[in-house]
């Protein structure tokens, strides 16, 4: 039982944390939306007023803004789509029986831990480079011309980068869910005489249902925020700039700053909504 | 019961499993093959795979051109500063909402991960600004912190679930023994905690070693980490591809090995206890 005095010793523990994120959040936050509402460029002239909400109507009917929404959705949802087919695939495989099945997590959670920089410049440099790239040998060792891929098929390479480093976090996820699937269901399920393809659908999936949603989620989060893979390979060029790389540039690069922030504002709410569900899960989790 | 398995579906499974696994870790072993060839064997064709002659001199010269040392520090500092000020804040929070858990217990949890997906370009101008008036762009301190901040969530988070397995009947007992706040604390409470608060540890090192959103954007030469070390290669030093990968080696080499360790951790810390 908890007493009076240990209620009051536990908030005074609790204050520093709450404390800090309450500042960390609520003073940034409250500067994005002031900014949002100003003609604000430091470089030319600096607080130059008052505008209402004109940012916001000039950043989604500016030229750049349906290209980035789209770059942005094709790719979020590639890597999703990848990642949650081979993740559940891997998953599955990695559940087998096998010899050195440690070692061979290892070796498919690996990506997960390479700096995003890293990653992005050993695929573009040493993978995609059309001259002296892996790719480029095993495209002449079939006879064919090398595929100039950043230029070329910019999302399509991104896609790859950003999935190769997240398809580790879905299937060490993935696989963790499927190691708490009741391997009776599936036995009495194939005593009924289910094919495979059925076991899969009708009783693995199901089970599935659930982590597959939070790594959706979560990973939407964090491939919303995507920013060094395109920092260090196309710099927002091809094509290539999502809505974070695109408030990234109005802001720092050209320093629009009310213009940024009015983007900002928009990311802000297009990341809370997806949070809303995460949550929700995560609450439900809680209470059991 | 298990069933059994034939050693020949035994063996296709492994077969497969390996080639599938070798694939996904090509690029990091490409890597390091790589950063051990010369310039002209590194971009040889057909490629060279294990038979060409193994040198360290492209480690040399990051350092030499570099001072490959200089970031490593930062990276260390950074990561290990953010992550030991971080824990420091979120144990005697987590404790209390484990042991003390009150009606609001649950929506502070929550909403302490809410503020973890805030996107960070959404207080990108902000930030830049608070630092170039508090005169701590690109300064060491100022990351700790922040990256602290950002990790915060989740180290309270995954500090919660731990002590939350530690069981009440345990601290009854130690009571019922005749043990003070004070023993309690130190040889019932603190030996359980441990183990969870070094994976906790383990996972936001890694997170925070690997950060590349501010590392990127608050730092240019004082405090750069390894994150923004490897990004000054871009071009054109990129196309060296084997010093390419002594720096890019050099970089993630102490996270592979720490991260071999936190795998279990890994789902934890990243899905806030929902997936067990």
């Amino acid at each position: 039982m908890a007493t009076q005095s240990s209620r009051s010793a536990a908030r005074i523990m609790m204050a520093p944390a709450v404390f800090l994120l309450l500042v960390w959040m609520l003073v940034p936050l409250c500067m994005t939306l002031w900014f949002s509402l100003r003609d604000y460029r430091p470089l030319r002239g600096g607080d130059l007023g008052f505008v209402g909400l004109e940012n916001f109507a000039r950043f989604v009917s500016s030229s750049s803004f349906w290209p980035a929404v789209f770059t942005t959705v094709l790719i979020v949802g590639g890597v999703l789509l990848v990642s949650i087919v081979f993740g559940v695939l891997l998953a599955m495989l990695l559940d087998q029986p096998m010899w050195g099945q440690g070692v061979v997590r290892i070796l498919v959670i690996a990506p997960f831990f390479v700096m995003p920089t890293v990653s992005a410049l050993v695929w573009k440099n040493m993978f995609m480079d059309p001259t002296n790239g892996v790719f480029a040998h095993i495209w002449r060792a079939f006879g064919a011309d090398p595929v100039v891929w950043l230029t070329d098929v910019p999302i399509l390479s991104l896609i790859l980068i950003i999935s190769w480093q997240w398809l580790p976090f879905a299937t060490l996820i993935l696989l963790t869910a499927f190691q708490s699937l009741d391997s009776e269901q599936l036995e009495a399920a194939e005593m009924d005489g289910a094919n495979p393809l059925a076991r899969f659908f009708f009783i693995a999936l199901p089970h599935l249902s659930r982590a597959i949603t939070i790594v959706i989620l979560i990973q939407t989060i964090f491939l919303l925020a995507v920013f060094a893979e395109i920092f260090v390979t196309t710099g927002g060029a091809f094509g290539t700039r999502t809505l974070t790389y695109l408030i990234y540039q109005r802001v720092l690069e050209s320093q629009n700053v009310g213009l940024g922030s009015a983007g900002g504002v928009y990311a802000i709410i297009l990341a809370n909504i997806v949070a809303l569900f995460l949550m929700r899960i995560v609450g439900k989790n809680l209470d059991r | 019961m298990a069933r059994a398995v034939t050693t020949q579906r035994k063996a296709l499974n492994t077969a497969i499993a390996w080639t599938v696994g070798f694939l996904i870790f090509f690029p990091i072993l490409w890597t390091i093959l790589t950063s051990f060839k010369t310039e002209a064997e590194a971009i040889a064709n057909p490629p060279v795979i294990l038979f060409f002659d193994w040198t360290l001199e492209n480690y040399g010269v990051v350092q030499e051109r570099s001072n490959y040392m200089r970031f490593l520090w930062n990276s260390i500092i950074i990561a290990g500063g953010s992550t030991l000020l971080g824990i420091l804040i979120a144990v005697p929070a987590a404790w209390s909402m484990a042991f003390v858990p009150s009606r609001r217990t649950k929506d502070i949890l929550l909403w302490m991960l809410s503020t973890k997906m805030l996107p960070a370009v959404g207080v990108l101008y902000p930030i830049y600004l608070l630092c170039i008036q508090l005169g701590v762009l690109d300064n060491r301190i100022a990351l700790v912190v922040i990256l602290m901040l950002i990790n915060l969530p989740i180290i309270v988070w995954m500090l919660y679930t731990y002590f939350k397995e530690i069981p009440g009947e345990i601290l009854e007992a130690a009571r019922m023994d005749g043990a003070g706040l004070k023993e309690e604390l130190l040889y019932v409470l603190t030996p359980m905690a441990i183990p969870g608060i070094a994976s906790t540890i383990l996972l936001n090192f890694i997170l925070a070693w690997n950060e590349a959103f501010w590392t990127l954007n608050l730092t240019s030469v004082d405090a750069a980490p390894l994150t923004a070390f490897i990004a000054s290669y871009s071009s054109p030093e990129g196309l060296f591809f084997a010093k390419l990968s002594a720096a890019s080696t050099m970089a993630i080499a102490p996270i592979l090995i720490l991260g071999w360790f936190s795998q279990k951790q890994l789902v934890r810390g990243l899905t806030f206890g929902a997936v067990k």
